[in-house]
């Protein structure tokens, strides 16, 4: 979490900052042109799966899965002409590790004045991995309302899941394997669009 | 984040940041469906409780509650300890009992310190006789973060019954941590003999103090402390130290009036001026279940080795 945070970013005035932190062996799966496909190709997903994203509400899961929610409502919006509402949704409080680390800090929730009852809530996170992130998602969500049906976008579903749960919507499928780390860096969080695999995650 | 939250001396300032933002996630829980959250599922908070209290008590047990903890309320009237029985004996039936969090107020100065070391689970300090109530003090700033905007460099002057106050005690340091300037303003005599050591201004004068104040803050006239003539009438208090609107039309035009309540109403503060819309009296209350839920879950919700 801390390792790339903010001294190599800054510092490196966003070029180079990944590159310089990052351990050797580290390699850039996607670059920041490739996310952009990406998130493009899932927002038309979105769109058609939805007919036309009419009652749809983004919600991204923090830390990365704000910015990424607010880039597909953006593309969303001006496909449809409509403005799709994006927000984001703290799982922290619901999680099932709670009790293996010390407390966490909390995420902010966010969700648009809408609300969800009755939508098609997507959430929206970075990496899919064990799933349970997401089912913590579901949990958190049930407590604020009763959406017409929740549906899961991820930039990168990495496998290994632990839980019965599958993305609709998915940026690059990466094979991996459990010794790897996959980080994904933004330019809302980090100053650069890549995602990163990296053998066993060196300081991290 | 000690294990225990006895003394707001004990709290750095990336701590107490980190307990009123995590309260300021927390409070939005208020305007949900369904204000209830699973993390403290399975864990249990003891209220122990050896002085009256209403609202701290029914606040922490909202906390612990809406954080799905189990709660057990146990107050010294009518139990074990009207029988002669002592701190530590209570203390090891609550260990025996499986609980993680006791909450304590007491007539005693200490009483929390004593008990975090007889006790596994975290110990809260609810108020321990003249000498600190972090958790108010916590809400307090809370409460002027929200209403003003921020806390480093805001003037309070906290007026009254500075003496047998264990709030303005606990605010004066937690104030001063988070980089806020402190006036106290009390008769000579209801102010502590080593008051010239705490890390704020003293002054006799209230007029004098009202137009540079950010926040003011009334304190309980104690009536049921008053034993030794601590000044010659209520009405003389009243009309010297007492918030009444035309002291309230000297504040700044953004100045807030606080109150920890319970209030005497006529004698520290005017009723027109507890009722008015600068005063936060009961937005304190709301923001004092968000405040504890952030303790409760900062000290209860990681993991045991932690701890």
């Amino acid at each position: 979490m801390h390792a790339l945070d903010p001294a190599g970013g800054d510092a490196g005035s966003g070029t180079q900052a990944g590159v310089d932190t990052a351990p050797p062996g580290t390699k850039t799966v996607l670059g920041a042109a490739e996310i952009r496909r990406a998130l493009t190709r899932i927002a038309h997903e979105i769109l058609e799966r939805t007919d036309g994203a009419a009652d749809v509400m983004l919600l991204g899961i923090p830390t990365r899965g704000v910015p990424l929610a607010h880039r597909l409502a953006d593309r969303l919006s001006q496909a449809e002409h409509g403005l799709v509402p994006a927000g984001s949704l703290d799982v922290t409080m619901h999680r099932d590790d709670l009790r293996l680390r010390p407390a966490r800090t909390l995420g902010h929730t966010e969700v648009p004045s809408a609300g969800i009852d009755g939508r098609i809530v997507v959430l929206v996170d970075d990496v899919l991995y064990s799933g349970r992130t997401v089912r913590a998602a579901l949990d958190a969500l049930v407590d604020l309302g009763r959406p017409r049906a929740v549906q899961l976008a991820v930039l990168v579903d990495r496998g290994h899941r632990e839980l019965p749960i599958r993305a609709d919507y998915v940026g690059k499928n990466l094979p991996t394997s459990q010794r790897e780390v996959v980080r994904v860096l933004l330019e809302e969080t980090d100053g650069q669009d890549a995602v990163l695999l990296s053998e066993n995650g060196g300081g991290a | 984040m000690n294990r225990h939250l006895i003394s707001t001396a004990d709290l750095s300032r990336d701590d107490a940041l980190l307990i009123l933002d995590t309260a300021e996630e927390l409070a939005q829980l208020a305007d949900r469906p369904i204000r209830k959250l699973p993390t403290l599922r399975g864990r249990t908070v003891v209220n122990l409780f050896y002085e009256d209290s209403t609202r701290t008590r029914i606040s922490f047990e909202a906390a612990a509650k809406r954080l799905s903890a189990d709660v057990i309320n146990f107050s010294a009237k009518g139990s074990s300890v009207a029988k002669g029985e002592s701190l530590k004996d209570t203390a090891l039936t609550l260990e025996a009992m499986g609980a993680d969090a006791v909450v304590i107020r007491h007539g005693a100065s200490g009483a929390p310190h004593r008990l975090a070391g007889w006790v596994r689970g975290s110990v809260v300090n609810a108020g321990d006789g003249a000498h600190e109530h972090p958790t108010q003090a916590l809400l307090d700033a809370f409460t002027m973060r929200r209403r003003l905007g921020r806390l480093e460099g805001l003037r309070v002057t906290i007026v009254g019954d500075v003496l047998h106050s264990r709030v303005a005690r606990s605010n004066v340091r937690l104030l001063h941590t988070l980089g806020a300037e402190v006036m106290l303003v009390a008769p000579p005599t209801l102010l502590p003999v080593a008051v010239g050591g705490w890390p704020c201004e003293v002054s006799y004068d209230l007029d004098a103090a009202l137009p540079k104040a950010d926040v003011i803050m009334m304190l309980r006239v104690q009536q049921e402390r008053m034993n030794a003539a601590y000044f010659p009438t209520v009405r003389e208090y009243s009309r010297r130290y007492g918030l009444d609107s035309g002291r309230m039309a000297q504040l700044p035009e953004h100045a807030i009036v606080m109150h920890p309540g319970p209030m005497n109403r006529g004698v520290e503060i005017a009723a027109d001026v507890a009722d008015s819309v600068r005063s936060t009296i009961v937005e304190q209350v709301g923001n004092g279940v968000s405040v504890r839920m952030a303790v409760l879950y900062l000290l209860l919700g990681g993991s045991e080795a932690q701890r």
